[in-house]
């Protein structure tokens, strides 16, 4: 074993950590080492363990058994804040920013600025530290912007400024990029070399496998709270990282079943709205239409005025060539047009009711005309569903929250394949599922397309994106720049880059 | 299927137990005081007791219903209390000043409470405003129109077929337990067997979602209130029957008894969870603490801080057996 020889090579050692909740248990005796100044990346399906091991390393949990080691001496800490002062941070997927603090304020917080000993903040000096802060990072924000002004991957930026300014030596990233588009994404790379090149660590957890792939130095790969592997980047493929992962190979990643096309069922004329211009495209019974663009290029914006969550300021809509006006989601469900949000904790889930509750909600009125629910019925409806989408829960009567990020978006899919739409509209299906329900989600999707519903589909990964659809439509800055057919990617005509060029707008 | 190891079993087993106390072990907490009342106390054994005790619950149990709708919708009503006071004081200017018939006095009555009701919803839905500041304010309102009423004096209401509401009965059953019976099961098949109860359960447990999934958010809300505000008037005739008098400062902290039996009955201040059995075993609850207590002996002050510390524990009860971590 070459980290027995070169124990000071590492930073993190993790060996024999277990883990139980109640009878479950989330970890059984992993490992985990981590080289100084290495990008180590962390995979492994939803439940792997993967969240369960980092937040033993911040201190949000305390291990069962096994020990921690943090440049050379035995580590074990009770708090986040404890962990940061040892120089272990994280910056999480979910970044919660006080809105109505300054980025300056969110730097010093915990450890602000004094005039002298006394109970005074010293706001001057603090701003002036966190100008010097700023600048070496060559942010476009002042120390006095306003966290709620900031884009979420400004936000992101000034977390990892903080904890680069508190001396972290590692840093754990859960899915930094969610939430970023490509060019967001480039820029958190390009830091997280500088990081590399200053002898940080970072632990990086993504489902993306390209990220992987393009920042990572070593993997170490988690299945069901065990450790499976550990490989160098260099000489692992896409396939072999899959098969640890999921202990089986998928065979394709996006399974899209050339289906016929029908007519058309929803067309767009002219639409505006807030933050996009002049939209017109076509959905056709069996197709599905792939929306790609830059986070905030107006696709989401798009597809919420459709579904009626947004006013709608100019242009038309049209389902089976009737013109029609959509109010609110109401108007938009009754019409069979249905949307899977990009959000789903937001706006896809009552997450402290049960999964049948939430299956049932949208097709009530629908399917449910007498007074009294006929629960019966309704949980016979919601079983069958649940089975033809194969959520994996221990009965419908649990509660959202006990599912994994995958098993949730399974139940926001099949609250509107209850409503049998004939237009569905999804915006971002797969963000934050793991690799097995990612690629159910696609086999549903051709399913559904097979059956001639019409889908239109957000995403913010290209590969999903030109494997799935259809049809390409690329949005820059609010206004659709351009098109591409599903032959001219299986003829290798378009590549990403072209995508990608016309989302920057060439 | 290949889910299902061994350890995953017991994994639901403590699940299930704790489904099980999250949803029943606010009874067991009744059915214990239940038996350490009838063991220390006589008294509290007789039939005769606990017709009473069902009496007296009848009026906090209808404001605690119409509550737990407000709340589990996301909201608060804190207007119940001077509804109460607008009640007796409307009943007494119709029954006895303009000597109205009873029935058409007390349609009439909840007619207003009901309107108030729905005002309240309308204001919250519509402006989106705080139902914190906005029933604060309505409460000051509504009792002011008491005052205004009964011109703030108190109307002695001698018709006997008006006392009669709370000291009647039908058969061995007293009519203010028939009513209360009758609201509970109206109130269950409402929250959880109509669309409109799914709704409140929605709009409260996320409202986007509700939105998003094509619930009318703003009706389920205005109904909420107004379904509140018709079971305050109720309350007040029953209220007003048993003190046979009509004065604009009855009910004062009538609104802390009702959330209280809400709360202990396991309804999230939240919004988005809760059960009408809760409920209706927090206010019995609630109930025994006052008539227990009586029959030992303690005073009222005592009983107060008792009651405190019973929202407290069920609160942290509830956190305990329903961890959302």
């Amino acid at each position: 074993m070459d980290d027995m020889l070169n124990r000071s090579d590492y930073i993190l050692n993790v060996d024999g950590v277990s883990k139980a909740f109640g009878g479950t248990q989330a970890l059984k005796d992993v490992q985990l080492h981590v080289k100084k100044g290495e990008v180590h990346a962390l995979l492994g399906e939803n439940g792997a363990g993967k969240s369960t091991l980092m937040n033993i390393i911040i201190g949000l949990l305390q291990k069962d058994a096994g020990t921690i080691e943090f440049e050379g001496k035995p580590y074990h800490v009770k708090s986040p804040v404890e962990a940061m002062n040892l120089g272990i941070t994280m910056i999480h997927q979910e970044l919660n920013p006080e809105p109505n603090m300054t980025v300056a304020e969110n730097l010093f917080l915990h450890r602000e600025s004094m005039k002298g000993k006394s109970f005074f903040l010293d706001k001057k000096a603090q701003n002036k530290r966190a100008e010097e802060l700023l600048s070496k990072f060559s942010t476009p924000y002042g120390p006095k912007t306003m966290m709620k002004d900031m884009t979420l991957a400004q936000v992101q930026m000034s977390e990892i400024i903080k904890a680069v300014s508190c001396d972290a030596r590692l840093i754990i990233m859960d899915e930094p990029t969610s939430s970023l588009d490509s060019n967001e994404t480039d820029h958190l790379f390009n830091t997280i070399r500088e990081l590399k090149a200053r002898g940080v660590s970072i632990i990086y957890i993504s489902h993306r496998m390209e990220e992987i792939f393009e920042i990572c130095d070593r993997v170490s790969v988690f299945r069901d709270g065990t450790y499976v592997g550990a490989r160098d980047m260099d000489g692992v493929t896409r396939e072999e990282l899959i098969h640890l992962m999921v202990g089986r190979k998928v065979t394709s990643v996006f399974p899209k079943v050339d289906c016929p096309i029908g007519d058309e069922v929803f067309r767009v004329e002219g639409l505006c709205g807030n933050g996009f211009e002049d939209i017109s495209f076509t959905v056709h019974a069996g197709e599905i239409v792939g929306l790609s663009g830059l986070v905030g290029s107006g696709r989401s914006e798009t597809v919420r005025a459709i579904f009626g969550l947004d006013p709608i300021k100019k242009g038309k809509m049209f389902l089976n060539g009737k013109e029609i006006n959509i109010k609110n989601p109401r108007s938009a469900i009754k019409k069979d047009i249905c949307m899977v949000n990009e959000d789903r904790k937001a706006y896809g889930l009552c997450l402290f009711r049960s999964l049948r509750e939430n299956i049932s909600l949208p097709t009530l009125p629908d399917r449910q005309r007498k007074p009294l629910i006929n629960q019966q019925r309704e949980k016979e409806e919601v079983a069958t569903v649940a089975e033809k989408l194969t959520v994996k829960a221990a009965s419908m009567e649990h509660n959202a929250y006990s599912l994994s990020g995958g098993n949730q978006q399974k139940v926001v899919l099949a609250k509107w394949v209850m409503a049998s739409p004939k237009f569905l509209i999804l915006d971002e299906p797969t963000r934050g599922v793991d690799v097995g329900a990612k690629s159910e989600i696609h086999t549903l999707m051709s399913q559904f397309a097979s059956q001639g519903m019409a889908i239109l589909m957000i995403s913010s990964e290209l590969p999903e994106i030109m494997g799935m659809s259809d049809r390409i439509l690329i949005y820059h800055e609010g206004r659709l720049n351009g098109e591409f057919s599903r032959q001219d990617i299986l003829d290798a005509h378009v590549t990403q880059n072209d995508i990608l060029a016309k989302e920057f707008g060439q | 299927m290949e889910m299902k190891s061994v350890e995953k079993k017991s994994f639901f087993k403590t699940d299930e137990f704790k489904l099980f106390m999250g949803k029943y072990g606010i009874g067991v907490i009744l059915f214990g005081m239940l038996v350490i009342l009838c063991i220390v106390e006589p008294s509290f054994r007789s039939t005769r007791n606990f017709i009473n005790i069902a009496k007296q619950v009848a009026i906090n149990g209808m404001i605690a219903y119409g509550m737990c709708l407000v709340i589990t919708s996301g909201g608060i009503d804190l207007t119940v209390g001077a509804q109460l006071a607008l009640a007796a004081c409307l009943l007494g200017e119709f029954i006895m000043k303009r000597e109205m018939a009873i029935l058409p006095a007390c349609i009439f009555t909840l007619a207003i409470t009901t309107f108030l009701g729905m005002c309240n919803g309308l204001l919250i839905a519509k402006f989106n405003m705080f139902p914190f500041v906005v029933t604060l304010s309505m409460q000051l309102v509504i009792r002011g129109l008491a005052q205004v009423i009964s011109n703030a004096q108190a109307i002695s209401m001698t018709k006997e077929a008006f006392k009669n509401i709370y000291s009647g009965f039908v058969g061995p059953i007293p009519v203010p337990v028939i009513l209360f019976l009758i609201v509970t099961v109206i109130m269950y098949l409402l929250l959880h067997w109509t669309k409109l109860g799914r709704y409140i359960l929605a709009t409260g447990g996320n409202e986007k979602a509700a939105v998003a999934s094509g619930v009318n958010v703003f009706w389920t809300k205005v109904l909420a209130y107004t379904i509140s505000g018709f079971l305050s008037g109720l309350a007040g005739i029953i209220l007003t029957a048993k003190t046979s008098s009509a004065q604009s400062n009855l009910g004062i902290g009538y609104e802390t008894d009702a959330i209280a039996a809400c709360v202990i009955g396991g309804t999230s201040f939240l919004g988005g969870v809760a059960t009408v059995p809760g409920v209706f075993i927090g206010i019995f609850i609630i109930g025994c603490i006052y008539n227990g207590m009586n029959l030992i002996g303690v005073s009222s002050y005592y009983q107060t801080i008792v009651k405190g510390a019973m929202i407290i524990a069920a609160v942290l009860f509830d956190k305990m057996m329903n961890q959302r971590t």
